[in-house]
């Protein structure tokens, strides 16, 4: 299994890592012609959403992005990737993807200083740590085939709308493969 | 290592790959967030208006920086003189996202650096050298930068900074564990962040180029000699058109190893900053903080 990894900016060898000790073979996706290069999954990593969806645009890599999700590629977003799926994003006018049922709050838990590290139950496994970088959460979820996979103090931080996954916490900045598992499993 | 460290070490991770731009008001933040940027860097004046006005410069206006919090919703960090603890206090109130204990502005304190230790918010720091970078990290930066030589518009410093950590990097990757002892002796760093280094033949931190960097091809050079992302400071906001400049320099940190992207991006960008030779200058502000 070959997984693409969206390496515009962020923390995309993170994920790399992680992937790849699961026995997933991965490689970086920079510009629009590797968009097309046979993979069984794509990530779209943590860092800043402003800045990857501005190169995605002025690279012409937008509208090929979303018909490879919309057609059915497994897909998991972390974080700035988790905006960049999101159909809204409250507190933010955006243009993003927007492929996935699912409204956003961008920089919810405020600024740096209020990131935070914490375990939870994920897809029902206990004692999941969860990473939180100036994170945002689901406010809501827009339809009914949306399904959350992990809440901390009320807030939805993880959800699945068919092939599309997504954390609002970096799982690839721990050593727990929980949260991994879960994409690889979806992209069999 | 406490969780706090962590996350801030962890949010420099996030912002590998990517560009943060020296702005002086709320207009130049928006323009340079939609140009790309990864984080802006609220000051008052940028380096090359520091070389030419002179006097003492320090910590910016809160105001200012609450306005430029207020435009942009990517991080925002703030530089506070060299051992000024008081300065980087008030940012920490301020809630910055990241403080830059920095020789660019004029040094309070010619001995001692800030106990970063002491605070939740973050720090990065500038090195010329492996010994600079560890010495930093130990007194708590989560980040760490080249110093180059700012507001020159010239990258030969950044460049001799980015080889001369990554050089000796490998030289301590290449010693016996015996060996490091002796030169943690000499770096006057921990044997314990010397053998990480040795063992993973990299900074525990990420490590950012900075310091001259005006063109695209500057940025990716950077990147090829090993930078993780690139600081811009007045190579955008001196030239003759910043967005498209900005623009530009994010998309040659992302393509910065490929020459024909690369070329397409350096094309017909306007004037670039005039710039001054390093050695035409009489203050170097690398020598500052050692």
């Amino acid at each position: 299994m070959i997984v693409g990894v969206l390496a515009l900016q962020g923390a995309f060898i993170e994920h790399q890592k992680m992937l790849e000790q699961l026995g997933v073979e991965t490689f970086q996706i920079r510009n629009k012609s590797h968009l097309d290069k046979p993979m069984d999954g794509i990530v779209l990593p943590g860092g800043e959403s402003t800045t990857m969806y501005r190169v995605l645009r002025d690279q012409n890599m937008v509208e090929p992005l979303k018909k490879i999700i919309n057609d059915g590629l497994p897909t998991f977003g972390t974080c700035a990737g988790l905006l960049l799926l999101a159909k809204e994003v409250d507190n933010y006018k955006s243009e993003y993807l927007q492929t996935m049922d699912i409204e956003a709050k961008k920089n919810a838990y405020g600024r740096q200083l209020g990131s935070f590290k914490t375990v939870g139950e994920f897809n029902g496994q206990k004692d999941t740590p969860f990473v939180f970088i100036r994170a945002p959460y689901i406010v809501e979820t827009k339809n009914d085939n949306v399904e959350v996979l992990a809440i901390v103090d009320d807030k939805i931080v993880a959800a699945r709308q068919n092939n599309q996954f997504v954390t609002a916490f970096h799982s690839e900045l721990t050593d727990d493969l929980t949260v991994h598992k879960f994409f690889v499993d979806m992209l069999k | 290592m406490n969780k706090r460290y962590e996350l801030n070490k962890e949010l420099a991770q996030m912002l590998k790959g990517g560009v943060i731009m020296d702005v002086t008001n709320a207009k130049q933040a928006k323009i340079a967030e939609e140009a790309g940027a990864c984080a802006v860097m609220a000051l008052e004046r940028i380096p090359a208006d520091i070389r030419a006005s002179g006097g003492v410069s320090r910590m910016s206006d809160p105001k200012l920086i609450k306005e430029i919090q207020e435009t942009v919703t990517i991080p925002v960090m703030a530089k506070v003189r060299i051992g000024h603890f008081v300065e980087a206090q008030i940012l920490e109130a301020l809630e910055i996202d990241y403080i830059d204990e920095s020789e660019v502005l004029s040094p309070a304190d010619d001995t001692y650096h800030i106990d970063k230790t002491k605070f939740k918010a973050p720090f990065v720091c500038g090195a010329k050298n492996l010994g600079e970078a560890l010495r930093r990290i130990e007194e708590g930066a989560s980040m760490i930068r080249t110093k180059g030589e700012p507001g020159t518009g010239d990258v030969i410093q950044a460049v001799v900074h980015m080889r001369m950590i990554q050089s000796e990097m490998r030289r301590m990757k290449s010693l016996s564990e015996d060996e490091l002892y002796n030169e943690a002796k000499n770096l006057q760093v921990s044997y314990d962040l010397l053998k990480y280094v040795h063992e993973n033949g990299k900074l525990p931190v990420v490590n950012f180029a900075a310091g001259g960097v005006a063109t695209p091809a500057d940025a990716a050079l950077m990147m090829q000699l090993g930078a993780e992302g690139v600081f811009v400071g007045s190579g955008i906001f001196k030239s003759g058109d910043p967005a498209k400049r900005a623009n530009a320099i994010v998309k040659a940190v992302t393509n910065f190893d490929d020459p024909k992207v690369l070329a397409e991006l350096s094309e017909d960008l306007g004037e670039a900053m005039v710039g001054i030779n390093e050695n035409e200058i009489d203050l170097l502000m690398s020598n500052r903080g050692q």
